[in-house]
């Protein structure tokens, strides 16, 4: 290995990490304010590719049908009961935001060609159908279970997972797809062959952490969420709902999940089953922070993105192998420290 | 009570049993669904086209699925031996349920012919594999035909990329024993998993070794990351796929990076383009437009020409073992298996089968030939 080999395989391992990262900081996000070992991330991220490329592909994303499901599920929820206690206007909001806005985005199918629109609407689009799913989910699933102990949670995940691959297989197909780059820009810097969507990767990452800093440190909602997360039963009494608190937790990884899909569609063939990796690789890099810690998820997502690039020159037959093993020593680690993580609690 | 309908039923179902004593049953196991199901489905469709009578008695084809299971294949083989007492076994569809398929027909000696690929449902032969004959190319048939190539164009170093499953670890084996045949060395040897989504440092590794050739085994769209990534990287020398790539779905993933793309296939993919010379082509070309009248124009697989050619087998040898007993028998299944054993130059979709009791699979390399991808579509090499 000479040092224009390992230039490329850091660069390959950093573009990969900042996806990682990505889906580790949602990974910690949801366990801390919602307890759920949040599973179906990477249907999320397959979710949001495949929506692109069929909509690149010229037809209306199934995704659409499988929200306007949801939507009526949770219409009839929570409609019903806003109507029992006698709130017409509650119950006319939750129409609106889960009735009509599916409808809304099926009726503009319905009337605007797909084909026509530009990459820019397209991703656009993508993230209005993947995201809101999020939201619905936890209304659906988690919200009626939201003070069951871990492995319930847990389990709950794992079951919709299954059922969102086999949605999947049956929306998109078995069959791969790739989506057009968003810029065809490469430029040559010493050995490096720098491509502009491994920029947008980058720098769309980069740019998503500094703004949930900020949405944490100076927002309302973000601080709301930290309240949460730090004492559950405290932010109650403080007036924060664990119901809004929850949905809004997976709005934000939805969106992550939905967004990383979206940049890494290009680089990569996405197959309906091939969120589950990246996601398992995302949730090592959570492990590598306890969870609990933003930073330490983050270079630990950068860690298992280099480690995969470099363990894929060196021995590719075991690639896998090394990668996942990192979280023994991890693990190790963290079970020799649990002592000061109980009093931390 | 339901000891007297039970006793009803069996009665009925012998006086079926004997009502039906002329004609030949072939009891057919494939995967019409679960992950398999790509290759069983075609082989569905082509049953129903598959000839109604064979040497004047009429042919009850029965189908069972199943689903891509190995347990359910057995299950389903010994259901068709015992219950339906047919003549033949067809199936299944994959390697591993083939494989376990072997027992029920040796135990019950009834012939059985495959539709899947590994050479092992054939070979080494012994006792209970004499009752087995299987109709897919074998992968050093193919493995050959890449082998060919390359020592015609003085390929003399090549890099190895293969899943890191079965499929990239047989052909390693099989491409690794020809190689050093035909004095071509294997300078880097890497692996790959289907749902990985970088394969750089593999590209690297498998660049830094300055091959005359890259050959990449992987089936399906997986098989087009490697590709993409020496591509990208720089890489300008010939790649070689396997058969395993040969759909649509692939060029559409693969794109310009895939232009010059160089691998082995079956003659029916390519049926319309052979020239009129190969031995092959009419008979390919025989069942692709009958299977396309069917199922619409440009659905034909080279995994229904499987099952056609299983047909085409049992039309061959079942009017010779006709003569010797009446379906229904063990003397005629055991007839059957002789006739199958003895077919010379049949010509099926798939190629040319000449049997042996070493050989129950007899395809030469009139079995394959090379294709080009070129202008984004499949294209006959001279």
């Amino acid at each position: 290995m000479d040092i224009s080999i390992a230039l490329i395989l850091g660069q390959d391992g950093i573009t990969n990490g900042a996806i990682y990262a990505l889906l580790a900081l949602a990974l910690v996000l949801v366990f801390a304010v919602t307890r759920v070992i949040f599973i179906q991330q990477g249907e999320f991220v397959a979710y949001g590719a495949l929506t692109l490329a069929m909509m690149q592909g010229g037809s209306v994303p199934a995704t659409v049908w499988l929200l306007l499901a949801m939507g009526v599920l949770v219409t009839l929820f929570d409609g019903a009961a806003a109507l029992r206690s006698g709130q017409a206007r509650k119950a006319l909001g939750v129409a609106g935001w889960n009735l009509a806005y599916p409808l809304a985005l099926a009726g503009l199918f319905a009337v605007v060609p797909v084909a026509s629109l530009p990459l820019f609407a397209h991703v656009v689009l993508t993230l209005a159908i993947v995201v809101p799913m999020g939201p619905m989910m936890y209304r659906l699933m988690y919200q009626p279970i939201a003070s069951a102990p871990v492995l319930i949670l847990l389990i709950v995940s794992v079951a919709l997972h299954i059922a969102m691959v086999g949605l999947g297989l049956l929306f998109f197909g078995a069959e791969g797809q790739r989506t057009p780059a968003f810029s065809e820009a490469s430029f040559d810097l010493g050995p490096l062959l720098i491509t502009g969507q491994t920029l947008w990767v980058l720098v769309v990452s980069a740019l998503l952490i500094v703004a949930l800093y900020q949405f944490f440190e100076r927002t309302l909602y973000g601080k709301a969420l930290r309240a949460t997360a730090i004492n559950r039963v405290g932010a109650q009494l403080m007036g924060i709902s664990p119901a809004l608190a929850g949905k809004l937790t997976f709005l934000l990884a939805a969106f992550i999940g939905a967004l990383s899909g979206v940049l890494i569609a290009p680089i990569t063939t996405i197959y309906y089953d091939t969120g589950f990796l990246i996601a398992l690789k995302g949730f090592v890099a959570a492990i590598i922070g306890g969870l609990a810690s933003y930073p330490l998820a983050a270079l630990g997502a950068l860690a298992v993105g280099l480690l995969e690039a470099f363990a894929s020159f060196w021995a590719s037959a075991y690639k896998e192998v090394i990668v996942f093993t990192l979280i023994i020593p991890v693990l190790l680690w963290r079970s020799l420290s649990t002592h000061h993580v109980e009093e931390e609690e | 009570m339901k000891l007297r309908r039970t006793l009803l039923a069996t009665i009925g179902l012998a006086f079926a049993a004997t009502a039906a004593q002329a004609e030949i049953k072939v009891g057919v196991v494939l995967s019409a669904t679960g992950p398999a199901a790509s290759l069983g489905i075609p082989e569905r469709n082509t049953v129903s086209l598959l000839p109604a009578t064979i040497g004047g008695e009429p042919v009850r084809y029965i189908v069972l699925d199943d689903a891509s299971d190995t347990t359910t294949a057995v299950k389903n083989a010994r259901k068709l031996v015992a219950e339906d007492k047919v003549d033949v076994l067809v199936g299944s569809t994959t390697s591993p349920a083939s494989l376990a398929m072997i027992d029920v027909a040796a135990e019950t000696q009834t012939p059985m012919i495959s539709m899947a690929a590994s050479a092992r449902i054939v070979a080494p032969m012994d006792d209970k594999k004499r009752w087995i004959f299987k109709t897919p190319q074998n992968d050093k048939q193919m493995a050959s035909a890449i082998i060919e190539h390359m020592s015609a164009n003085k390929v003399k170093t090549v890099s190895f990329i293969g899943f890191a499953n079965a499929y990239g670890e047989g052909w390693h084996e099989q491409f690794k024993q020809l190689a050093e045949g035909a004095g071509i060395r294997i300078v880097a040897n890497e692996r790959f998993n289907p749902a990985d989504t970088s394969v750089t440092g593999q590209a690297l590794k498998l660049m830094s070794a300055k091959p005359d050739a890259v050959f990449i085994a992987g089936s399906g769209t997986p098989a087009a990351l490697p590709q993409k990534t020496l591509r990208e990287r720089g890489y300008k020398g010939p790649v070689y796929q396997t058969h395993g790539v040969a759909n649509n779905d692939f060029l559409r993933i693969c794109g310009k990076d895939c232009e010059g793309t160089l691998l082995p296939v079956g003659p029916v993919q390519m049926a319309r383009s052979l020239p009129d010379s190969n031995p092959v082509r009419a008979s390919a070309l025989a069942y692709v437009e009958k299977y396309e009248a069917a199922n619409g124009a440009g659905t034909v697989s080279s995994f229904g020409a499987y099952a056609w050619d299983a047909g085409v087998l049992l039309e061959a040898a079942a009017p010779n073992a006709l003569k010797a007993a009446k379906p229904g028998t063990a003397e005629f299944r055991a007839a059957l298996r002789d006739a199958l054993e003895s077919v010379k130059e049949v010509a099926g979709a798939t190629g040319i089968y000449s049997m042996s009791a070493d050989d129950h699979l007899g395809l030469d390399e009139r079995s394959r030939v090379m294709i080009e991808i070129r202008n984004g579509t499949w294209s006959l090499l001279k």
